[in-house]
């Protein structure tokens, strides 16, 4: 499931990489979630000197993963991440893939739990693209971050930028930072309603 | 065909016989220890390009290779052996030695006790997976090698994780394969049945048989139910389906076709039947009792407390790798090691091949495995 994502996100994906790269710090213990064929997480180690481990669902990804000589554990986020001590990890990351588990509330708080700091990225179900093409199609929206048909996406649990605000109020996560990006740039909103109708994607930065 | 018989590699059974007595977990003494083993490329100077591979309960040292021209197999895992394949010969140096208690070579209950100049039989002492990874160990040190790579399939999966337990400094990297840290009370029962097979057949004689007839019938019997533990409904019904042996190509004759006695009508029976014939002779009973024992016994959490505590002090990488349709050693078993080596804070990695081949699966499903382990091993090369 997140493999295909990764497929099909293309370039636009790599565009997201480099502001998650420019968001960790040198010398950071890095848990990737979804991590797909690990190519984040190989940035991250050779660019930032981090230490990483990978968790991946589909055993191609993970081969792929392995084959570039990563740490990748086979697993489904689903079950939980039981296995990892409180705060483990300098960082827990989950690139746009929270809209594709099944338990996205259990998946956050277990990030939480075993990382000090949370990246969570995802693509915007309020941006005015999707919100246009839903109101004048009267169809499920499609586009380049979401590519797929009603019938077959991955995307079980899509979301908007007002609601990770509210579901973070709610749950008590602290939002550090949160980065607004449109066709790959990064958007400075200080209005929060408007960045929910100009984001396409967000990346937010969490801790408790 | 002759072509292809000038490009066998050809590699020679060695021995190192230690010069100590070898003392066990149980107290007992054997003296004169044989160990047989194979190697496969070169050493470095260094001495650091090493990995040691472990077999399955009833394989031996001949991993890779032949051991003469005339051979029509090679070694057990020449799939992943041998120049550019999972575990590289151009590379590394790679040992393989005969299990304690084996018969292939490495003193056990086949060979000539000293103190009575008859073979052990049951008067070989009960040995432990750890008493055969410090019997290892002595031949490692007789090489003169201080750092290596453990990896084994199976039982050899126990012994890459004792390795790595036991022996810290030694091991950088562990390669455990179809493996578990102790076996389910299902494979116990499996093995029970094994060796009751063995004990109760007319020509045992209390393991006393090496000068008569050999208690064929039990250890047949005894691989007979292994080969079932080592495929799946799937595996099976793949390879057998409910085909009748009269149902050949050449008498294709549609219907119900069995013989209306007792002998093998099936084609799965009939497999198992080579299996076991076949077994007898190039295994020893004895052995087969032994060996399952001290699978049997062989417990990380019991031995250790918990198997964080087995691990904790571990230096090596881990790779962990289970097949989805092995129930022998499952896939949750698996998952119980790499869940301590990471609460640990080791270096690991996980996958599960997803298979139809059963406990099988490591001896046959080498393409997926050569891609995991040679990524494996080329990020160790860095460290």
């Amino acid at each position: 499931m997140m493999y295909y994502n990764l497929i099909m996100l293309g370039k636009k994906n790599k565009l997201n990489y480099k502001k998650i790269i420019d968001i960790v710090e040198t010398q950071s213990s890095i848990l990737d979630l979804g991590t797909g064929e690990g190519t984040l997480l190989k940035l991250l180690i050779n660019e930032k000197n981090c230490s990483g481990l990978g968790v991946e669902i589909n055993q191609n990804a993970v081969i792929k993963s392995l084959e570039k000589g990563l740490s990748v554990i086979q697993g489904n986020l689903d079950e939980g991440l039981h296995m990892f001590s409180d705060k483990q990890f300098d960082y827990a990351i989950l690139n746009q893939t929270l809209q594709s588990v099944q338990k996205p509330d259990f998946v956050i708080e277990e990030m939480l739990r075993v990382a000090k700091k949370c990246i969570i990225s995802f693509p915007n179900f309020a941006y005015y693209k999707v919100r246009f093409y839903l109101f004048f199609k009267g169809k499920m929206p499609k586009s380049k971050m979401l590519p797929y048909e009603w019938y077959n996406t991955p995307n079980i649990h899509l979301l908007t930028v007002k609601d990770f605000f509210e579901f973070s109020k709610m749950r008590k996560i602290k939002i550090l930072n949160s980065i607004y990006m449109q066709n790959g740039n990064t958007c400075n909103y200080i209005n929060k309603n408007l960045a929910n109708i100009l984001s396409e994607e967000v990346i937010f930065i969490c801790s408790r | 065909m002759k072509n292809t018989t000038q490009n066998k590699k050809i590699v020679s059974l060695q021995n190192y016989m230690l010069n100590h007595p070898f003392v066990l977990d149980s107290g007992e003494i054997l003296e004169n220890v044989n160990i047989a083993y194979e190697t496969y490329g070169t050493l470095n100077k260094s001495k650091d390009n090493v990995i040691l591979i472990f077999h399955a309960l009833t394989g031996d040292a001949h991993a890779a290779f032949y051991n003469n021209e005339n051979d029509r197999k090679p070694g057990w895992w020449d799939d992943m052996i041998g120049s550019g394949k999972a575990f590289d010969t151009d590379k590394y140096f790679i040992v393989c030695s005969n299990i304690l208690g084996g018969c292939k070579g490495t003193t056990g209950p086949s060979s000539i006790n000293p103190k009575t100049n008859r073979p052990y039989g049951l008067n070989f002492p009960i040995f432990t997976i750890e008493d055969a990874v410090r019997l290892q160990k002595e031949l490692i040190d007789y090489l003169g090698i201080k750092k290596l790579i453990a990896a084994g399939g199976s039982m050899g999966g126990m012994m890459a994780q004792s390795w790595a337990i036991m022996y810290p400094q030694y091991v950088k990297g562990c390669i455990v394969i179809a493996s578990t840290s102790r076996l389910s009370p299902q494979a116990i029962a499996f093995n029970a049945v094994s060796r009751n097979a063995i004990l109760s057949d007319e020509n045992f004689n209390n393991g006393d048989y090496y000068n008569q007839k050999f208690p064929e019938k039990g250890l047949s019997i005894a691989r007979m139910v292994g080969h079932i533990t080592y495929l799946c409904e799937e595996a099976m019904k793949n390879k057998f389906g409910r085909q009748f042996l009269s149902e050949s190509s050449a008498n294709k004759n549609y219907g119900f076709n069995g013989n209306f006695d007792f002998q093998a009508d099936f084609e799965v029976e009939s497999y198992l039947h080579y299996q076991g014939q076949s077994f007898v002779n190039r295994f020893d009973a004895n052995s087969y009792l032994y060996i399952t024992k001290a699978v049997d016994y062989f417990d990380l959490t019991h031995k250790y407390g918990s198997l964080y505590e087995a691990f904790k002090n571990c230096k090596a990488k881990f790779l962990i790798i289970s097949f989805s349709s092995d129930w022998l050693f499952t896939t949750s078993q698996a998952k119980e090691i790499v869940d301590a080596l990471v609460k640990t804070n080791k270096n690991v990695s996980f996958c599960e091949i997803q298979s139809p081949c059963g406990h099988d699966a490591f001896l046959l499903e080498f393409e997926t495995q050569t891609k995991i382990i040679k990524g494996f091993l080329s990020d160790l090369e860095s460290i």
